[in-house]
């Protein structure tokens, strides 16, 4: 991977917070009035790897586990208390205009738009924001409409559309000035599955039309199936694996989750793991290489009503990876 | 330069169209906030008479165009508070503004500016109501409605850059609330909002003059409403420009020291 190549280039990036703790109590409370106790949190830990130009990568580990703190170090949010980093050539903490013209962060659970308006009247906002010449903005919103079929929605008050609609209407407005660089957290948190299927083909679709370079976290195993060759995997502030996505999926993931609907009381430990039994509805979780034995049991022998078979969400194959002691590999 | 005027203008747009959307909510809030001069106006107005007519030189109708212009004065000069701050900080939406090639705090003077528009056309049939009550005496001349024209704009700015100030002590702590009551309670005391400075004793109308509180409220309604000489008018605008320039000046510095504060602990 040459210098040039790399359009992110991170190298013993570190952030570390100092959070006040006190015990619980008043006279904790009051104690903590004259001496303050800070404890020290770090939240990366001299992470370093690097994200060549076009690559979509996905960036991956259970709460808490750094990326978004990377994610806001990467695109000037937050100044990093150790190491370097750089986007495009820029270090990100500078936050000059022309880096932030190029890049964008997209979080899940913010946004941008103004709530009593149309959509369309934010997106001109974002034009002017950006200083995106009339033609070029005409053009890539009526592209992004029609790639996100949001042609009906766009004249209604952004208050009135449903989650899965604002977020495509986020996305629009995030990428109108067409950044170079995406950096999205958690863009599909809360919707439903059509919803996350069409946010990932306009990402896709962006990415292959513009060249443009996407650092993505997810909590969904499917965004990172569908986007990312790439993963780069984060716990504790330390990178535990960067590599290939069927490498992670390999290394990680070796259990599928089966939902299973059949009479109350039907015991089916022996099928595999029971995760959980709400009424007649039993989760098991089994080794990948046998779901499709276990499947065909289940059907053949109970009275199955209802059966689904799915990845596990990645946090919990992460966490159990953790939970079962896996020696992490050496941060690349 | 060009870029900036657009985006001024169209901010102003999306935020009227905004403001539009609730205009029987806008006007509630505005009938709500006249009780606050209103009872300032009778209160006055009874001690004026008791006092043979008049009182520091205000008679009932002087106080009536005082404070008929107060709620226009008033009107203009909210603008995005220190409890606003509170809220970008927690909910994470100073994050995004931080994400744009451009100053936050030209969204906040061109969104609160473009308001302001849709207020004054509010003010007018209230003003026209207290006005048939209380009968103020006002006969301004053309140089003063133009001074005042300017003035409103000035003192707006000056408040708008000492509320971001203010508001910005929330990058090192997040609770601030009894700072901006105390500053609440100066600004009542030394702007003339409670009464006017003139019947305030000697002192605290020196110290008032060289504080900022005055110039973004009492200021523009002595033009409109007062006895001013040209010269003194041109003066106080200048004095006026001045605060802003300040006011701007430390506003840009505490925003440098306060995102530097912000990185470093999180958005």
């Amino acid at each position: 991977m040459t210098e040039q190549a790399s359009v992110i280039h991170v190298a013993n990036l570190s952030k570390t917070y100092f959070v006040p703790e006190r015990e619980a109590g008043l006279g904790a409370a009051i104690k903590s009035l004259f001496k303050r106790k800070l404890k020290e949190v770090k939240a990366v830990e001299k992470i370093s790897f690097e994200v060549r130009a076009g690559e979509v990568v996905g960036f991956l580990g259970p709460n808490g586990a750094g990326k978004t703190t990377t994610l806001k170090m990467l695109s000037g949010l937050l100044y990093p208390t150790g190491g370097a980093g750089t986007v495009l050539g820029f270090t990100p903490s500078k936050r000059e205009k022309d880096f932030l013209r190029q890049i964008t962060l997209v979080m899940g659970n913010r946004n941008q738009l103004q709530w009593d308006i149309p959509a369309l009247d934010s997106f001109e906002l974002f034009r002017a924001i950006y200083g995106i010449p009339q033609a070029q903005f005409k053009q890539t919103r009526d592209e992004f409409i029609e790639l996100l079929e949001l042609k009906d929605l766009v004249k209604k008050p952004v208050r009135n559309l449903s989650l899965g609609e604002r977020m495509k209407m986020e996305i629009v407005g995030a990428l109108l000035h067409r950044p170079k660089v995406l950096f999205l957290d958690e863009p599909t948190i809360g919707l439903d599955v059509t919803m996350q299927k069409r946010i990932r083909t306009f990402i896709a679709e962006y990415n292959r039309r513009y060249g443009a370079t996407v650092l993505l976290t997810s909590h969904y195993m499917a965004d990172v199936e569908a986007l990312c060759k790439r993963v780069v995997v984060i716990h504790h502030g330390q990178i535990l694996h960067d590599g290939d996505l069927s490498g992670l999926v390999e290394k990680f993931s070796a259990h599928k989750t089966l939902g299973v609907t059949v009479d109350d009381g039907v015991d089916l430990s022996g099928y595999g793991e029971v995760m959980s039994k709400e009424g007649s509805r039993v989760i098991l979780r089994v080794l990948k290489a046998e779901t499709s034995r276990v499947a065909a049991r289940l059907l053949a022998e109970q009275a199955v009503s209802d059966l689904t078979i799915e990845d596990a969400p990645i946090e919990d194959v992460i966490e159990r990876v953790f939970a079962s002691g896996a020696p992490p590999e050496p941060a690349l | 330069m060009k870029n900036l005027l657009d985006f001024y203008r169209t901010n102003m747009k999306t935020s009227f169209l905004g403001t539009l959307q609730y205009p029987v909510a806008q006007y509630f809030y505005m009938i709500g906030m006249m009780a606050e001069p209103v009872i300032y106006l009778v209160v006055w107005s009874t001690v004026a008479r008791a006092q043979g007519g008049s009182v520091g030189g205000y008679t009932p109708g002087a106080f009536a165009a005082y404070y008929i212009v107060w709620t226009l004065v008033r009107n203009i000069n909210i603008v995005f508070t220190p409890y606003g701050w509170e809220w970008l900080i927690r909910q994470g939406q100073l994050a995004a503004l931080l994400m744009r090639p451009l100053h936050p705090i030209h969204q906040f003077i061109s969104g609160f500016a473009a308001e302001k528009f849709f207020v004054i056309a509010l003010w007018l049939p209230l003003a026209a109501f207290l006005s048939f009550v209380f009968k103020p005496e006002l006969h301004p001349s053309l140089l003063q409605m133009a001074v005042f024209a300017v003035a409103i704009w000035g003192a707006y700015l000056i408040r708008t850059m000492l509320l971001w100030i203010l508001g910005m002590i929330g990058f090192w702590t997040t609770r601030v609330s009894a700072i901006f009551e105390l500053y609440f309670a100066l600004e009542l005391l030394l702007s003339g909002r409670l009464v006017p400075l003139a019947l305030m004793p000697m002192w605290v109308q020196q110290t008032a003059a060289y504080l900022p509180f005055k110039w973004a409220f009492q200021f523009p309604i002595e033009v409109l409403v007062g006895q001013m000489p040209p010269g003194q008018l041109f003066a106080g605008l200048g004095i006026q420009l001045l605060w802003i320039v300040v006011s701007t000046a430390l506003m840009q510095v505490v925003w440098r020291m306060g995102i530097r504060q912000f990185t470093a602990v999180g958005g």
